[in-house]
């Protein structure tokens, strides 16, 4: 036997190096192509939100909650206890609670009187709804918009508690019977799944406007970039006075409303 | 031995029951046949291999729905090199358009009932 200490150090030694050479292996074989990718007409945008000029939305106009509720399949039960809405209208009251004071009846009486605010989902900053779902089927992308999975939601309704804007609704029934004409390019929720706005994602990422913003004649509505200086939005906001719904609650809501 | 009748009368009702599913198939002569998926389309290639698709498409299904819906991935490059649009009913159904002559094939056979067509919106059949 010619097995010196020294022979059987080299060959201990050697056979650690080959513990390396799997992970090495991997290293080296991962320039594989990613097999998915990003749409390419994706809008960019770091921080998206929406400015309401309030002034110019028409009160008899509904152009944009059809629009929306038309490609979203956004089924109409006629009742309002199964409602379920993506944008929808209200007046100021029942907007800004808690704004008013003895002298503000006069002022709304004056100025926004039979004036409907437009509401939707407030994609927040700090989104309450996200911070209760059990499931993670809801959460807030890198640009700011709120999403849901659907295929995750469970249907417990924390996120329809949690949300001080009544931006979600509960299907509590099948909605396929109440959709009047199905968009076949986007799909229908089920029964016990909550639904509300996505921002139009799924038309930001082919490189679309949301369809309320489309749909409006009166361009009422704005859509941009907050982190972008230069956006209309951005435009708007240093231009004009705006408030928000319930700022006080520290959601950090991203719709502005121009009053 | 005692009672022999009632024994091997057991034993025959016994064997009998419990090969019901091998019997029932010849005396009625509905044999379970062997599905037979038929596509309709001109392409000649999924995004995949039809063995890898045979084999894994509801993990494919389940990996494009979480990157489209969560990672906001949209396309997918297929074994062909050409990038697809992730989208059931929009990509999968189009060259898939007879789910009751595809899907529901080996689906009923296998007895599997996917939740899918709950939501997603399942193209009008041609004949």
């Amino acid at each position: 036997m010619d097995n010196s200490k020294r022979n059987f150090l080299k060959i201990a030694g050697f056979s650690l190096l080959g513990i390396g050479a799997h992970p090495l292996k991997k290293i080296l074989a991962s320039k594989e192509e990613p097999k998915f990718l990003p749409p390419p007409k994706a809008l960019p945008g770091k921080r998206w939100a929406m400015v309401i000029d309030i002034k110019k939305c028409k009160t008899d106009c509904y152009d944009c909650i059809n629009a929306c509720h038309q490609l979203h399949n956004v089924p109409n039960f006629g009742n309002p206890k199964d409602e379920v809405k993506w944008i929808w209208k209200e007046p100021y009251e029942k907007v800004f609670p808690g704004e008013e004071n003895k002298y503000t009846a006069e002022y709304i009486d004056q100025t926004l009187k039979g004036i409907e605010f437009l509401l939707l989902c407030n994609h927040c900053d700090n989104p309450p709804c996200v911070r209760v779902c059990p499931t993670k089927a809801t959460w807030k992308r890198a640009d700011g918009i709120v999403m849901m999975d659907y295929h995750r939601c469970i249907g417990c309704r924390f996120c329809m508690a949690a949300c001080p804007y009544g931006s979600r609704s509960l299907n509590w029934r099948d909605p396929r019977p109440f959709i009047k004409t199905i968009n076949k390019e986007f799909p229908t929720r089920t029964r016990g799944v909550v639904e509300k706005c996505n921002f139009c994602s799924e038309r930001l990422a082919k490189g679309l406007m949301p369809a309320c913003v489309e749909a409006c004649k009166e361009k009422a509505l704005v859509f941009g970039d907050l982190e972008d200086p230069n956006s209309p939005v951005r435009e708007l906001l240093r231009s004009h006075h705006s408030i928000r719904r319930k700022a006080h609650l520290g959601t950090m809501p991203q719709i502005y409303y121009i009053v | 031995m005692y009672d022999t009748g009632k024994i091997l009368a057991g034993i025959i009702i016994f064997l009998g029951a419990i090969t019901f599913p091998i019997w029932y198939d010849a005396v009625t002569g509905k044999a379970a046949t062997k599905p037979e998926p038929k596509i309709i389309t001109s392409e000649k290639q999924c995004v995949e291999s039809a063995t890898y698709m045979r084999d894994y498409h509801m993990k494919l299904l389940h990996q494009w729905r979480d990157q489209v819906v969560r990672e906001n991935m949209h396309l997918y490059k297929g074994i062909d090199g050409k990038t697809y649009n992730i989208s059931l009913t929009n990509t999968c159904l189009n060259c898939h358009s007879n789910k009751k002559d595809f899907c529901d094939q080996c689906h009923n056979y296998v007895g599997v009932n996917p939740t899918c067509w709950n939501c997603h919106i399942i193209p009008e059949e041609k004949g």
